[in-house]
Order: C-alpha cells, then sequence, then structure tokens
C-alpha cells in the first residue's frame, strides 16, 4: 500500500468516514470597514511608522522620484518591472538596474545592491502591510535580498486591511505562485528577547504613496 | 426565614475551622439561618484531579445525599464549588438520576463572595480591619466560576482595610492539591513566586476565597520567616 | 533526557539565572499577547470561530486532504504522503540524491524537530542548516528547541558569543546586533548557495492547495525563493478549508504568539514558479506527514489537540512552564500542549508523570485562540495514566490509599474519628516544618520539603457542636 492510501485509509477509519462532500466550513469572519479612500493613509502611515518603516505621501510621480534619488544616491539598487516605476522615472535613474528577466541575473545583481525597488499589489491600512504578488512584473528577491527595501503605490491600491483583501481576493492562487504580506522591517528577539532589525530581509523600509 | 446550608469542605473542617465560624458569622448577621449537615465530608475533587474517577463518584455520591434537600447551599472554596456544580455533571455522565440531581444542585451551590453579591446582594456587610491586603485570585474562582471584581468590591467596603494589587495577583500559588506533593519543588517554586509578589507590593496580609491557597502561601511564608499574615474572605468580612 | 524528571527539574530550579530568563522572557511575550489583544474586540468570536472551524476541518480531514492534493497538483505541487520519520527523511536524502544537492537550508519547524529529521539527514552526511536566528544557535550548540516560538530562550548573549567563536571562528562579539549581523553574512551565503530550501509550513489551505507560512526575519522568504527546490513539511492537521479561513487564523495567530497584529512576513505560496514569473523555485514538494495524527484524530475525546496552531500561548502562560522551561519536556513540544500531546503520541506509558506535572489552573486553556480545553485533556490522561498502571500492577500503593480515603469520607463517623487521631498526633501549636516520627513520609513529607503546616486543633464541627451547646 502506498503511504497516500495508508494514511487516507488511517484517516477513513479514524473518523469512521469523513471522506464525503461535507456541509460548508463554519463561517469565517470577514468584515470590510466602510472607510473612503482617502481616510486610509493616516492610519496606514502611522501603522508603518509604529513598526519603524519610513512612511511618505508623493504629490506627484516626479515628487516620488525626487526622494527616491535623495536616498539613494549613487545606489547601486534594483528595480522591478513595474510599470509604475517606469511613469516615475526610477527605472532609468543612475546606479538602478531593472528590466531584469533572467533570475540568476537579478540574485547577483539583488545580493550586492544596496537598495531594493519595487511597486505592491494592495496595501493594507490597518497593519502597515504591503501585498506582494510575484508576477513578470514583481521578482520576489527584490524586496528581499537587499537591505533596504523601497516600494512605491498609487492610493488606490491601500485596502481597508486583511478582510478586504482576502473578500477581493479569496484565491490568492488563482493569479500568483507567491502572495506575500510584508508587514515593516525584518527583526528578530531570539537573543535574550531583545530587538534587533534587519536580520535576514531588509532592516529599512520606505513606503511611498502617489 | 431565610436559610442556607453550608457545606466547609474538608480542609476548613480540618485546619482553618475558624473560617467555618466566620463565614456562619457573617451569613447570620445578614440574616440567615445557618444549617450544617453533620454527615457532610469532602466534595470529592482531591479523587477526581488525581484521576481516579470511581472513587471521586462515591464521595460525590455521600454529597449528593447528605445535601439532596438543601435548597442553598454555600461554600468558602471556589475549587470545591466547581467540582460540585460543574464536574459532578462529567461524573454522572453515566448515571441519569445522579446526572439529574447534580444539574439541580448547579443552581443552588454557591462560592461565598458569589452568595453575596449576587444572592443576598450585599457588598457592605459592616466589617472592620485596618490593614493593608493584597488579594490572590484563586485560578477555579477565577477561570471556571468568574469570581474577579466580586471580592474586590467587598473587600473595598471593609472600614479601615486598603487593598493593593500584587502583580501576581492571577498566577497559580503552586497548591494544585497532589500536584503539591507529587511535585513539591516545583510547587514550592510557584509558592515563591506569589510570596515575592506579596511582600512587593507591601501588603500586610494576603486574603483569598480558598483556603487550599492560603495553606500554600501561608506555609511558603512561614517556611520564609516572613510576618505576612493570610486570612480568609470570609474571615476578613466577620471582623468588626 | 537523562535523569529522572524530579532530577533534572530540580537543576533548572535552582538555576537562578535560567529561571529569571524564563520567567522574564514569557511575561514578556504574554504581556505583547494583552497589549495585541486589546486592539482586537472581536477576539472571542474569532477563537469560537477557529475552534469550529478546527473542529469542522478535522472531523471531515479525509475530505480536505484530498481536496489540498488535488489543487496542489494543480498548481504543479508535488505531493509526497509520509507516514512517519523515516519516509520524510528517505524522501529528502532521495531527492538530494537525484538532485546532486549538496547544500540543504531549513527554516523553523517544529515538525521537522519532531521528526529529528537534521539527525536523519546527519546519518547520510547532509546537515541542513538552520536560518531561524534561534534555531540556528541552538544548532551550533546541538540543543533541542527550549520554547515553540523561541527556540533560544534559554541563551544569554555571552552563551552565544562563547558559541560563535567556537564554531564559526570568529572573534568573541557579546553585542546581541553585531551577532545578529554575523549570523545573517554566514547564512546570507547558504540561502544563496543551497539546492533545496526546507521549511515547514503554519497552514495548508486546501481551496488553494497552497502553503501559509509565518516569520518575523525573512528566512522563510530566503529559504523557499533562493534555492531551485523548496519543500515544505507539514502535519496533515494544519489544513484550513479556505484561504479566507486566514482573516481569522492569522489574527489570532501573530497575537497569541507574539503580541503582533501580523508578523513580518507572511507567504502564501502556491506551487513552483509560474513560467512568466521572474523568481523562484522550480520545484516545490509538500510533505503530508502522519507521523501519528491518525491515531490521535481517532480518539473522539482528545482530537481537539489537533486543533493547535502551535502560537506557544499556553507556554507562557503555564507557571509550571515558567518554573521548569522546554528542556524538561520529554519531546519537542513543551507547556500544556507538549503535556497533551506527548502521552497521545507515545502512549501513557512512557511519560506517566507528564499529565500530573500540572496544577490544573487553567491558564493555559484560557488563552488558547483555538479553544483546546487543556485542562480537560490533562484530567483524561491522569486517568488514563492509571488505567493503564492497573493493567501492568503498577500504582497500586496510591489506589489503595485513595480509596480508602474514598471509604472514610462516605463514612462521615469514620472521618471524624480518623480526624480526631490526626489532630492527637500531629502538632497542635503553631505551623509546623517538620513531621513526628514515623508520619515523615511520603505526601507529608513531601509537603514539609518546601512549606509548613498548620497545627491540627478542634475541627469546625466540634467548633460547632460546642457552640451550638453553649447556645442551649
Amino acid at each position: 500500500m502506498t503511504a497516500r492510501d495508508d494514511i487516507l485509509k488511517r484517516a477513513r477509519e479514524a473518523l469512521g468516514g469523513g471522506f464525503e462532500q461535507p456541509a460548508a466550513p463554519p463561517k469565517a469572519r470577514i468584515v470590510v470597514p466602510e472607510i473612503p479612500r482617502e481616510a486610509r493613509i493616516e492610519p496606514f502611515f502611522r501603522a508603518i511608522t509604529n513598526l519603524a518603516g519610513k512612511a511618505y505621501l508623493a504629490k506627484s510621480f516626479a515628487d516620488a522620484r525626487e526622494y527616491v534619488v535623495a536616498l539613494i544616491g549613487d545606489g547601486p539598487a534594483v528595480a522591478s518591472n513595474s510599470p509604475l516605476l517606469a511613469e516615475c522615472g526610477i527605472a532609468d535613474l543612475p546606479g538602478v538596474r531593472a528590466g531584469f528577466k533572467d533570475p540568476e541575473a537579478l540574485r547577483q545583481a539583488c545580493a550586492s545592491a544596496a537598495f531594493g525597488i519595487t511597486s505592491a499589489e494592495y496595501a493594507l491600512a490597518d497593519t502597515g502591510t504591503l501585498v506582494m504578488l510575484a508576477s513578470v512584473e514583481e521578482a520576489r528577491m527584490i524586496s528581499l535580498l537587499p537591505p533596504v527595501h523601497i516600494a512605491i503605490i498609487p492610493r488606490v491600491r491601500i485596502l481597508t486591511g486583511l478582510d478586504e483583501l482576502l473578500w477581493m481576493v479569496p484565491q490568492p492562487g488563482l493569479s500568483t505562485s507567491s502572495m506575500v504580506f510584508i508587514t515593516g522591517p525584518s527583526r528578530t528577539a531570539d537573543i535574550e528577547q531583545i530587538l534587533v532589525r534587519g536580520v535576514h530581509g531588509p532592516g529599512e523600509i520606505h513606503v511611498l504613496v502617489i | 426565614m431565610r436559610r442556607v446550608s453550608i457545606f466547609v469542605t474538608c480542609i476548613v473542617d480540618q485546619l482553618f475551622p475558624q473560617v467555618g465560624m466566620a463565614m456562619a458569622t457573617v451569613l447570620e448577621r445578614l440574616g440567615y439561618t445557618v444549617e450544617f449537615p453533620e454527615d457532610q465530608t469532602c466534595c470529592g475533587q482531591p479523587a477526581f484531579n488525581t484521576g481516579y474517577r470511581d472513587e471521586a463518584r462515591s464521595v460525590a455520591r455521600h454529597f449528593l445525599k447528605v445535601f439532596r434537600d438543601a435548597e442553598t447551599i454555600v461554600v468558602p472554596s471556589g475549587s470545591c464549588t466547581s467540582m460540585i456544580a460543574h464536574h459532578y455533571k462529567e461524573l454522572f455522565a453515566d448515571e441519569p438520576e445522579r446526572l439529574e440531581e447534580a444539574a439541580r444542585l448547579e443552581g443552588r451551590v454557591w462560592e461565598f463572595s458569589k452568595f453575596l453579591t449576587e444572592v443576598a446582594q450585599v457588598e457592605d456587610v459592616g466589617a472592620r480591619l485596618d490593614k493593608v491586603v493584597a488579594f490572590h485570585d484563586s485560578c477555579h474562582g477565577l477561570r471556571e466560576l468568574g469570581i474577579k471584581e466580586g471580592p474586590r468590591r467587598l473587600l473595598s467596603r471593609v472600614r479601615g482595610l486598603t487593598l493593593r494589587e500584587m502583580d501576581t495577583a492571577e498566577e497559580c500559588c503552586g497548591f494544585g492539591g497532589t500536584f503539591s506533593v507529587k511535585f513539591p519543588e516545583i510547587s514550592g517554586g510557584m509558592a515563591r513566586t506569589k510570596i515575592d509578589s506579596i511582600v512587593r507590593c507591601g501588603a500586610e496580609a494576603v486574603v483569598g476565597i480558598d483556603a487550599s491557597c492560603l495553606l500554600q502561601i501561608r506555609g511558603a511564608l512561614s517556611r520564609a520567616g516572613l510576618p505576612v499574615e493570610t486570612m480568609h474572605l470570609a474571615e476578613v468580612l466577620a471582623h468588626r | 533526557m537523562t535523569g529522572s524528571p524530579q532530577e533534572t527539574i530540580h537543576e533548572t530550579l535552582v538555576n537562578i539565572r535560567l529561571q529569571t530568563a524564563i520567567y522574564t522572557s514569557t511575561a514578556r511575550l504574554a504581556d505583547h499577547r494583552r497589549t495585541a489583544l486589546a486592539t482586537l474586540p472581536e477576539y472571542e468570536e474569532l477563537r469560537t470561530q477557529a475552534n469550529l472551524i478546527k473542529r469542522h476541518t478535522i472531523e471531515n480531514l479525509g475530505f480536505y486532504l484530498e481536496q489540498f492534493e488535488s489543487n496542489a497538483k494543480a498548481h504543479g505541487v508535488q505531493v509526497v504522503w509520509a507516514r512517519d520519520a523515516d519516509e520524510v527523511a528517505d524522501f529528502v536524502w532521495d531527492l538530494s540524491k537525484r538532485k546532486n544537492a549538496r547544500l540543504i537550508v531549513k527554516s523553523k519547524s517544529m515538525t521537522s524537530e519532531e521528526i529529528d529529521l537534521n539527525e536523519r539527514l546527519a546519518h547520510h552526511d547532509l546537515e541542513p542548516v538552520e536560518t531561524d536566528l534561534g534555531e540556528y544557535i541552538i544548532q551550533l550548540a546541538g540543543e533541542r528547541p527550549y520554547h515553540i516560538v523561541a527556540p533560544a530562550l534559554h541563551k544569554t548573549r555571552y552563551d552565544v558569543a562563547d558559541l560563535f567563536t567556537e564554531k564559526l571562528g570568529v572573534p568573541r562579539e557579546v553585542e546581541i546586533e553585531k551577532q545578529t549581523r554575523i549570523a545573517r553574512s554566514v547564512l546570507r551565503e547558504k540561502f544563496l548557495a543551497a539546492d533545496i530550501g526546507i521549511s515547514g509550513a503554519n497552514f495548508l489551505i486546501a481551496d488553494s492547495g497552497a502553503v501559509t507560512i509565518v516569520e518575523n526575519e525573512g528566512n522563510i522568504r530566503l529559504t523557499t525563493t533562493a534555492p531551485k527546490i523548496h519543500v515544505a513539511i507539514a502535519g496533515i492537521e494544519k489544513m484550513i478549508p479556505r484561504a479566507q479561513d486566514l482573516a481569522v487564523f492569522l489574527k489570532l495567530l501573530g497575537r497569541s504568539g507574539t503580541g503582533q497584529a501580523l508578523t513580518v512576513y507572511t507567504s502564501f505560496l502556491t506551487g513552483p514558479r509560474r513560467a512568466e514569473e521572474i523568481d523562484g523555485p522550480d520545484e516545490l514538494y509538500i510533505v503530508l506527514l502522519d507521523n501519528g495524527r491518525t491515531r490521535l484524530l481517532a480518539d473522539r475525546e482528545k482530537r481537539e489537540s489537533l486543533y493547535c496552531i502551535r502560537c506557544g500561548a499556553c507556554l507562557n502562560h503555564c507557571p509550571v512552564y515558567r518554573k521548569i522551561g522546554g528542556h524538561n519536556y520529554p519531546w519537542v513540544y513543551s507547556g500544556p500542549i507538549g503535556a497533551i500531546i506527548t502521552p497521545q503520541y507515545m502512549g501513557v506509558a512512557q511519560e506517566p508523570w507528564l499529565p500530573f506535572a500540572s496544577s490544573l489552573c487553567g491558564a493555559c486553556g484560557e488563552v488558547c485562540p483555538v479553544k483546546i480545553d487543556i485542562p480537560r485533556l490533562l484530567l483524561e490522561l491522569r486517568t488514563e495514566v492509571h488505567a493503564d498502571e492497573a493493567k501492568h500492577g503498577q500504582g497500586r500503593l496510591e489506589r489503595l490509599g485513595f480509596r480508602v480515603w474514598a471509604w472514610v469520607m462516605r463514612h462521615p463517623r469514620i472521618y471524624e474519628m480518623a480526624a480526631l487521631v490526626a489532630s492527637a498526633v500531629l502538632p497542635d501549636e503553631r505551623w509546623f516544618s517538620k513531621a513526628p516520627g514515623l508520619l515523615n513520609h511520603g505526601p507529608l513529607k513531601a509537603w514539609l520539603s518546601q512549606r509548613d503546616l498548620p497545627p491540627v486543633g478542634k475541627s469546625f464541627r466540634q467548633l460547632w457542636r460546642e457552640r451550638r451547646k453553649a447556645a442551649e
């Protein structure tokens, strides 16, 4: 008997069944608060700041670009293929490399980059979270390897919270192999419960909202 | 004529009789006639908690018999009350008649502080005690009977009494029945954590609703040579 | 565990530094939880839902396992079923051989500790590198995790400094931030060179065929992104029906475990990298592990033990755990959850003392986000231990003692007489610290080893009778 058959057999015997389509699972509370778009920015920024992240409200694409220029200097930085970054003119800043299609080349670049610049599919206002979906536009490593992560998002993408996200995207797996929530800089308290930031992921995070 | 029966619990009967007398005194002052069914012994909790269900059941049957006709039963212990009010139903799950008796018991058996605040509906029993005290939240009382604010409200009405909060009020004192003698070192360690916190809050006495907790805490205070007293809530409320 | 439980427990109890570390770390985690829950008014509602969803899933586990497998495969996952620890290790070993893998990185997974994965793979000269900082530290030290969520809770910065110098050959560094940097740079190289990344999974999502994994450091993201092959090992009980159920579980897990509304990273992984995606593993294997879970499943009374989401809250609130720490428990799962599942997985005869090492204070059940009634299960297990003892002719003395006790308690006049005898023999002045002569034995001796006992004078009933007589 294969392990699969054996395990399922034991489960069947243990439960006296349990293989037929059951009644629908009990309710999971999903409550989407009614918060107008503009009113989400302040709590979003507050949440990010409480996590020791930096939040910035950009007045325009150019303004966002200025912020990035001031921050990254000569770089080196890696930017994702997000059209938003191209619109901001970030993709062709000196010191910024973008347009990666090959994972190896991307990895090399990220491993030596000081900054990773991405957009994000959504943001969650109540927890200060960025929702990154891996796609042709967004590679995973850019928000992971470099010690500083800069994310630029249009304000319409800010959702009220996790409930709204799951209500809008009940099956994340249909669109991507990897959906990652990023809630603040990487951290640990594994030694004497003392907080240290930037363990493996970025220790510094900047979120720009246009 | 308001009548209550009292189940003093085996620990109070043997080791802290003054707690039983204090409770009866408070009840009598409030106008109750107090009856003490003399055949009472134990609720069976020690056997139940140690995993001896049959033995617990046999003692519980005796309890049911003794208190069959009691309309209201007042108990100076959270753990014994919860044993009777909640766990008897588990014990008699397979005995329909006794199960029914146990179910009927649930609304009639009261831990002392709850009886005062919810049945007698009094908070000021005319007590006086000039002391700084801290209140220890007994586990069963707290988590199974929801006893937290009641005793504090009763204590707040005692003239001359100052109530302090110790930072480990809700932490277990370490008694746990046979746990205290099967794992004496852990139990003792838990007691010492409790008494350290009592000392830290500057209380002259620690007050509780369960004599088993007070047995443990008093025993640890005595061993440590600390001058802090222990009093059952009944003793405080009877004090004038 | 060498030495009897009481001996090793004694060692821990007299170690002041360790006592302080355990007590303050757990206090901090408990405080964080309390603060985080203060901003979650729907907490009780979520707890109830979590309990009901878990019950539904566990009771229909066969269905959800099949649904999960089907959806996972549809997204290119290779689903591997493993009955026990050996089958997991054999699979990983076989995979490594087939793929010519030399370096494996691993993220924190209690499930992998449960099956001693690293030890088993070491037999094949294959040693996965732990990448979670706490796990990395204890891997270097050759120890087991001390706490479900904080594996190196018992180590000080000086312990870590010694460890790094000895095992990594770096100059001695006692600053925690710098120690973290050292680990970061050592492990970064490993991530980028590894052939296989092994992770656990916090949740298996049946309707998506996906795994959800939470973390704060970023090592799970790196483990599941950098190497070409990702292997996720999950106990079959990790199943939840829908991605939307995360709206319940993620809120409970973060807050109960570490006091965070959400941990820094939450990964929802559905299959290997898609054709249009730029990076990510080329292959994803999900190992569904039984290792005794189907046996727990069969026990209707105790199968709620499988609802556990491994938050660690019960540990942080357990007064016993907070005194004896994680290493005094016989298995990798410690604290109250460890106390109830260890006898279920290993049989009650293995560590019969474990269910009794609790004062039944109920703090664990009170904080469990999925409402496992841990105290009730401890009581059940105590009864089972005695039943097992009776079968093997053990524990006669104690059982006899309780039989006699029960007989006395059923006969009030005998009870009164026994009480009179006791009060005649035991000291009746001031609290006493020694038992007289022959009585210095068993429970009395155990009690007096730690605290005093009150004098035994007149009983309540005697005083009551006297008072009544005086009134007449």
